[in-house]
């Protein structure tokens, strides 16, 4: 009996050492029935693309930020790179008339921004060594200010190609779909690269990672420049959803990044974690919200039992991964 | 101590940085200097740097310590605070004991999540925000702001003693009290051992969870008393008034020499990282730049500030 107890606790140790993201995937599962028990539309074909229309961006944006995260690094400057990307490929579509291949060039520039901000976040905190949650913060602070000199005021809407395209379908099915199917391809392929393996060895042991020969200080910056890419996606996704430019729409999106990774089951001291539990993470956070309003909370409420869920959920993912592994 | 080492201290860094941004200022825009401006800038830095007391007992405790709940505490007290006084001297009393009450309570929410459930202080405080931002909405939809009483305005911004309002003279108070409890008592000396070697304290018989949970609770009284004083430093409270405190308090705890890891630093540092950062503010509000010129200054001049400050150690093999 004991001995069987044991055999089966070893196997979900196993599952949760492939998996991570169990918990979250759980938690998930719960959500969906609630939701769709208190507003059955919810779950409908429409509700489902409503629910990820809005939330694209920010599974992005934790995608994002779990590249860092592997290496035991954070970037608090995600969500002022969305809003200097969303302000670049606005402004940009606009002078260049708001045509299909204006978006194309657009969004090829927004790469290249976020990139360029990656780079500087990983310069600053692995090659001259600065506290990555203050040096990413003054780095926020500078993205947004760049934001600001680019669009000084929200509301400059963007082509109607852009967001048209974005909300609407393709083939009788709606195109946030195609993105996420290919999300998830790109994502898969990323799992298997040597990237995300020395991310997580730094993550794991820097200085054992460091010794047995890997370039420490060129894969964490390799992890930023990561993270700077897919938050210049989710800034595509945002200039879709909102259809406009909006030098601080970004802002309050970096501390729900972080908080999507640690409800994916990824540690925040770098070396454990997956991709795919912070896509759930951010679906979870979008859920909380949606569950929030369909059992009806009274508006003034609403924050406050959304604040409470996110935390419960998080510490009951802090404590079951940790149960999981221990 | 040679002149190498001397540049190398914090405090020394801080204090320098000081003198050369007043001149620069002064420079900029003749008057920024004068001794009526900075018991304004000092006021205002008090404010941070009481914030920043609480964060930094957390920080000097270790294990990525750090309290992102501070800004939510500062709004929430200030609120609190200026529906108990609701304008009357009579009321403060009883403000300070809700507002501290209040602070203290968060902040055991906090320590217990941290050390009981052991989640990353990051994670619980990050999560307590929220909930912290939630409550701010449900308060602010069923009562009035609230108002100072005439007592708090005057204790933040009326000469008290030999020209200095109150709450300098509370915030030196605070100074000496914080530099007494680290050096000096057993207290401040287990915030340190569990600061730089958690495990080793442990063995050594130091009650490390009581003393984690009591660094959360001082953060959450810290932020509670600054919210107070920020009621009376603007009249009444507005909603979120005390977000802009949340990273800049960790920001003058790293300028003041305290590095993230934990273990090592201290309060006077922090002190004068609150004065720096106020400074380098009121320059910014002072010259003449768009509000995006603005912000690209303050990040690019916090990253090149940065630099003076304890870099953590190049890989060896």
């Amino acid at each position: 009996m004991a001995g069987a107890a044991r055999t089966s606790s070893g196997g979900f140790r196993r599952w949760m050492e492939r998996y991570p993201f169990l918990p979250a995937l759980l938690i998930l599962a719960v959500l969906l029935a609630l939701n769709g028990f208190y507003q059955p539309r919810s779950v409908s074909l429409v509700g489902i693309t409503g629910l990820v229309k809005t939330y694209l961006a920010l599974m992005l944006l934790a995608v994002a930020q779990t590249y860092v995260v592997y290496a035991g690094d954070i970037d608090l400057s995600v969500g002022a790179i969305v809003s200097l990307v969303n302000c670049v490929i606005v402004v940009l579509m606009q002078y260049m008339g708001g045509t299909a291949f204006s978006a194309l060039g657009a969004i090829g520039v927004g790469l290249a921004v976020g990139l360029a901000c990656g780079l500087v976040n990983g310069l600053l905190v692995a090659t001259f060594r600065l506290q990555a949650i203050v040096a990413t913060f003054a780095t926020s602070i500078f993205f947004t200010g760049i934001a600001l000199y680019i669009l000084p005021v929200a509301g400059l809407p963007a082509p109607a190609a852009f967001w048209r395209t974005y909300g609407g379908r393709f083939l009788d099915i709606p195109f946030v779909f195609y993105v996420a199917v290919v999300l998830a391809v790109i994502l898969w392929a990323m799992a298997r690269t040597r990237l995300v393996m020395r991310l997580l060895a730094v993550g794991d042991d820097a200085q054992r990672a460091f010794q047995s020969g890997l370039p420490v200080t060129a894969i964490r910056v390799r992890g930023y420049v990561m993270t700077g890419l897919f938050s210049a996606l989710a800034a595509f996704c945002v200039t879709g959803d909102t259809a406009s430019g909006d030098p601080l729409v970004g802002g309050k999106m970096t501390l729900y990044s972080v908080a999507a990774v640690v409800l994916g089951g990824t540690a925040l001291s770098g070396g454990y974690g997956t991709v795919v539990g912070s896509v759930f993470g951010a679906l979870i956070i979008g859920l909380i919200n949606s569950l929030v309003y369909f059992v009806g909370t009274p508006s003034e409420w609403q924050n406050l039992v959304q604040g409470l869920a996110i935390l419960i959920a998080l510490m009951a993912g802090v404590v079951v991964g940790r149960r999981a592994r221990a | 101590m040679n002149v190498g080492a001397l540049v190398r201290q914090p405090l020394v860094v801080a204090l320098a940085l000081i003198v050369v941004l007043l001149a620069f200022g002064e420079w900029l825009s003749p008057g920024f200097a004068a001794p009526q401006q900075i018991l304004r800038l000092l006021i205002v830095a008090a404010l941070l740097g009481i914030v920043a007391a609480g964060q930094n007992l957390v920080i000097l405790g270790g294990r990525e310590g750090i309290d992102l709940s501070v800004g939510g505490v500062v709004s929430l007290s200030a609120i609190v605070a200026g529906n108990l006084m609701s304008g009357a001297d009579s009321g403060i009393p009883l403000a300070i004991l809700g507002c501290v009450a209040t602070g203290a309570l968060f902040g055991l929410f906090n320590g217990l999540g941290v050390t009981l459930l052991r989640i990353p202080p990051l994670v619980m405080t990050l999560g307590m925000l929220g909930v912290l931002q939630g409550l701010l909405v449900v308060i602010r939809q069923g009562i009035p702001s609230g108002r100072a009483a005439p007592a708090l305005s005057q204790f933040v911004s009326q000469p008290f003693l030999l020209g200095l309002p109150g709450i300098i003279w509370l915030w030196i108070a605070i100074g000496v009290v914080m530099a007494l409890l680290l050096t000096r008592t057993v207290f401040g000396h287990r915030v340190y051992a569990i600061g730089s070697n958690e495990h080793a304290a442990y063995m050594a018989g130091v009650p490390v969870r009581l003393i984690r949970i009591a660094i959360f609770v001082l953060s959450g009284v810290f932020a509670a008393i600054a919210g107070i004083c920020l009621l009376g430093y603007s009249g009444s409270s507005f909603a979120n008034v005390g977000e802009q405190y949340m990273l800049p308090s960790i920001i003058a705890v790293v300028f003041g020499g305290t590095p993230l890891s934990g273990g090592k630093g201290g309060y006077t540092g922090t002190m004068a990282g609150a004065v720096l950062l106020t400074i380098l503010q009121s320059i910014l509000t002072t010259v003449h730049i768009d509000e995006s010129g603005r912000q690209m200054v303050f990040g690019a001049t916090l990253i090149l500030l940065m630099f003076f400050y304890g870099r953590g150690k190049a890989m060896r093999a």
